[in-house]
């Protein structure tokens, strides 16, 4: 067993706040400069270098890549070896929102209560937490910081197993057409399927965290992913809505078991202001 | 052929006659900001005959709610939120005499009428290239509902923030369009 001060917990949970908000991933870069080279609209082109001119001004100014520096949602693997000692837990993931937040400038976009008061929490807590318990002794903290604009844009539908492959990538791209420029495309497509309702969604959330450089590990869903990338593509929406080749610069999908009455399929929109960072302690 | 103009505020009609979907602006001048929640007070102070925080006639509006600035900056990161949200608002605002708005996402069919009988544009700034805007927003202030936080309207002093013509005065979009061209 091995002891864990929840207090330690606070300057990493801030830090990713930060860093997340600043620093884009390699591979988001990668995929752009890809997609910008094979892009046949002259202001498609342009967009994308105004979105790297972004990238690099961010970390030179050290502000936030955009305005609306998300929900932080965290997906927490903790060991089972793990004694979380000398507070809350959640409360010290909330008090890292609170301070990065803060001290990173970075907007706070949380309201109270979802429809009548939409009072703004000042801090952008609550943080929404997910959490899974593996083996061994180490915390892992990732923080995936959601802009509203993207996630607007996402769905879950329980469809037919009648409906087969062809009906879900039909939805997929059904759900990126109607989307069009709202979710500042590029975008990359979260794809959740199976578990039960509320598990599908959580699936295309977690997919989005997987490398946008790796393939899926089972080649037949690696094979679906690319024929929706295609598609999407194919229906010339292009960055920010203006027109072009270049809607996504990647589909990630994630599968699980489900019940035999049950097809549940969820797509979480995600914009190429794609930040998350994990730690380990 | 897509041009690059510069836009003094506020507009004038002759100002907005030349352009066209496509085309790339440089806007100068006095901007004012509004999400969901200004809209909302500000069409309300309308319908209830009342006077709004700032003179609207031929002034354009930014839908963004910016990142607090750091110590010493007018205004922390400032890109375009998405639009559609102020569709049920923008045309009651467009007949008080708005002349633009930033924003970005297309918009409904009720705007870019109401766009064409006000002879009004419709400019698409880079969803999520906020710092890039930033650097054209030299000075801003709050001037009214300082309780909204980031969703308060400001007055922000702009040089040279660059936009996209998305809809012209003659009802053209450069979302339809621009989807239509590349759609295979
Ligand atoms: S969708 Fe993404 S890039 Fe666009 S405004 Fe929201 S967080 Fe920023």
């Amino acid at each position: 067993m091995r002891e864990i001060d929840v207090k330690e917990i606070i300057p990493i949970v801030k830090k990713l706040c930060i860093d997340a908000s600043i620093y884009i991933g390699d591979d988001v870069v990668e995929k752009l400069k890809e997609f910008q080279e094979k892009e046949e609209s002259p202001i498609a082109k342009e967009i994308i270098s105004i979105i790297f001119e972004n990238q690099r001004l961010s970390v030179e100014k050290q502000m936030p890549l955009c305005q609306d520096t998300g929900v932080a949602v965290f997906f927490i693997e903790l060991g089972q070896d793990v004694h979380l000692v000398e507070g809350d837990f959640y409360e010290a993931i909330n008090e890292g929102v609170r301070q990065g937040y803060k001290d990173g400038y970075l907007r706070k976009s949380m309201v109270d209560d979802p429809i009548i008061d939409r009072k703004n929490t000042k801090d952008n807590t609550p943080a929404l937490i997910y959490l899974d318990i593996v083996p061994g002794d180490k915390i892992k903290i990732t923080l995936a910081a959601k802009g509203g604009g993207s996630e607007n844009m996402s769905e879950v539908k329980m469809m037919k197993a009648a409906d087969g492959i062809e009906g879900v990538i039909d939805f997929v791209v059904d759900r990126v057409k109607r989307s069009g420029g709202n979710p500042c495309p590029p975008i990359i497509v979260g794809v959740g399927l199976g578990g039960n309702f509320e598990q599908s969604a959580l699936l295309a959330k977690k997919s989005l965290l997987r490398s946008l450089n790796e393939k899926n590990p089972d080649p037949k869903w690696a094979k679906v992913e690319d024929e929706i990338l295609e598609k999407v593509n194919n229906l010339g929406i292009g960055p920010q809505g203006l027109g072009g080749r270049t809607t996504a610069i990647a589909v990630n999908i994630l599968h699980k078991a489900c019940h035999i009455a049950c097809m549940p399929v969820a797509v979480n929109i995600q914009c190429h202001v794609h930040r998350h960072k994990s730690a380990v302690i | 052929m897509a041009k690059e103009l510069h836009l003094q505020t506020p507009l004038k009609d002759d100002d907005l006659k030349e352009l066209k979907i496509g085309d790339k602006v440089l806007i100068t001048g006095i901007i004012y900001t509004a999400r969901d929640a200004a809209h909302k007070r500000l069409v309300d102070l309308i319908e209830a005959g009342k006077e709004l925080p700032f003179d609207i006639k031929g002034q354009i509006i930014y839908f963004v709610g910016p990142a607090p600035a750091r110590p010493g900056m007018p205004i922390g990161s400032a890109g375009p939120t998405t639009s559609y949200r102020m569709d049920p608002y923008s045309p009651i605002l467009l007949d008080a005499g708005l002349k633009g708005m930033i924003g970005k996402g297309p918009r409904s069919k009720e705007v870019i009428d109401s766009m064409i009988k006000s002879k009004a544009i419709y400019l698409a700034a880079i969803g999520g290239a906020a710092v890039v805007m930033a650097q054209s927003i030299k000075a801003a202030k709050v001037i009214a509902y300082e309780d909204l936080g980031t969703e308060a309207i400001r007055e922000l002093k702009v040089e040279n923030l660059p936009c996209i013509v998305a809809n012209d005065i003659f009802g053209n979009d450069l979302y339809d369009e621009g989807i239509k061209k590349y759609k295979k």
